[in-house]
């Protein structure tokens, strides 16, 4: 077994959750799978930092680990504040900007 | 395949990276965004162990404090004030989208997969040894991170005190001083226009099921409209004959002599009727 491992599951998690953003509507579930697509990319830079030695990889890691948390916050805000307006949480719904 | 990693660390890949996977596609395909929450801290747990693994111990506790800890907690929080019942519909806004992104994952996969299996074949797993030295993981993280990466870290509290700020503005709601009645008030209200003040009687109290669509029996014997909740068809369980003596003397009404009938609410047979 070699990193390489590491590095396809990753790329496979990754996939999932590019599909998933695709076909799911709620946009909680959206969300979600977009972190999943975050944790994927930090599994690959924690796994390059092995791999090269070097304790940046790490480091970008924690970074996008702290924008992650800052744009879930925002992100959940702003879908409750679409919620509190149009009753639902759906992507499908918040078209007013369509046309 | 240059470099076997070490024994153990390949059980752990096996057995952790299937339920990783399991967690990603449960999550993907479960139509209860809660069971979606519940996938994704499965995969983010298995992340977790997996950077313990991968020399970055301060990482797989701040993915299991951080990520499956706070942000997924957040997530349920925002499930629950959003409603559960929001599930996704299975309505197909475009048609074809989802073979389509199916495929286009597919492909995706298999690209990236090959290419990064082509690519790495020759990667060596140099190891952390040489830059942590003596110091372990979280002192050499902290040594580059207030040095080299001073600055970012400084924007990054800058960030943190926006997205709080901004959650904030988002998710207030302003209520004009006043608009908001007093208990006072709304006991006056209550009062002054309604015509039954007190509490109305529960569903089921005194009947003989627990149910909401069953209605209270008053002392009379007569099912109590008002202890229905409203859209709900009411029904009638038993109506065993109650050893009330009311066969025997009528509507107490009756018995007590009074002229009137006893006004509104149905009759006692009413209900009784085969539904």
């Amino acid at each position: 077994m070699t990193l390489t491992y590491y590095l396809v599951l990753a790329a496979i998690l990754f996939t999932i959750g590019a599909v998933g953003v695709l076909v799911r509507r709620n946009a909680i579930v959206v969300f979600m799978c977009v972190e999943l697509m975050l944790n994927s990319v930090n599994l690959t830079l924690v796994t390059f930092a092995r791999a090269t030695g070097t304790i940046d990889g790490q480091i970008m890691a924690f970074f996008v680990m702290v924008v992650a948390a800052a744009e879930v916050v925002v992100g959940l805000a702003i879908i409750m504040s679409i919620y509190r307006t149009r009753r639902s949480a759906s992507v499908d719904d918040a078209n007013l900007l369509k046309y | 395949m240059t470099e076997t990693l070490s024994g153990g660390e390949t059980v752990v890949f096996w057995v952790l990276g299937p339920i990783a996977l399991a967690g990603a596609l449960g999550m993907v395909l479960s139509r209860n965004a809660i069971h979606s929450a519940l996938w994704l801290v499965n995969t983010m747990l298995a992340l977790g162990v997996f950077y313990v693994v991968q020399e970055a111990p301060f990482l797989g506790a701040v993915q299991i404090i951080v990520y499956t800890g706070a942000i997924m907690i957040l997530f349920l929080f925002v499930l629950m004030l959003v409603g559960r019942d929001s599930s996704d519909s299975v309505v197909e806004t475009l048609r074809g989208q989802r073979v389509a992104a199916i495929v286009l994952g597919l492909g995706f996969a298999a690209l990236v997969g090959a290419g990064i299996a082509r690519a790495t074949q020759e990667l060596t797993a140099t190891g952390l040894d040489a830059v942590q030295g003596e110091q372990g993981n979280i002192a050499a993280i902290a040594e580059s991170l207030f040095t080299d990466y001073l600055l970012a870290f400084e924007v990054t509290s800058a960030l943190l005190i926006t997205a709080a700020v901004g959650a904030m503005v988002l998710a207030h709601i302003e209520r004009e001083p006043g608009s908001r009645q007093t208990q006072k008030e709304l006991s006056r209200a209550r009062f002054l226009t309604s015509e039954k003040p007190q509490t109305l009687p529960g569903p089921g109290v005194f009947a003989r099921a627990n149910s909401v669509a069953v209605p209270a029996i008053l002392p009379d014997g007569t099912p109590s409209e008002a202890s229905l909740a409203t859209g709900i068809e009411p029904e009638t369980p038993d109506q065993m004959p109650r050893p009330t003596g009311r066969e025997q003397l009528g509507t107490p009404d009756a018995a007590l002599g009074t002229l009137d009938p006893a006004p509104g609410g149905p009759a006692a047979g009413e209900w009784s009727t085969d539904r």
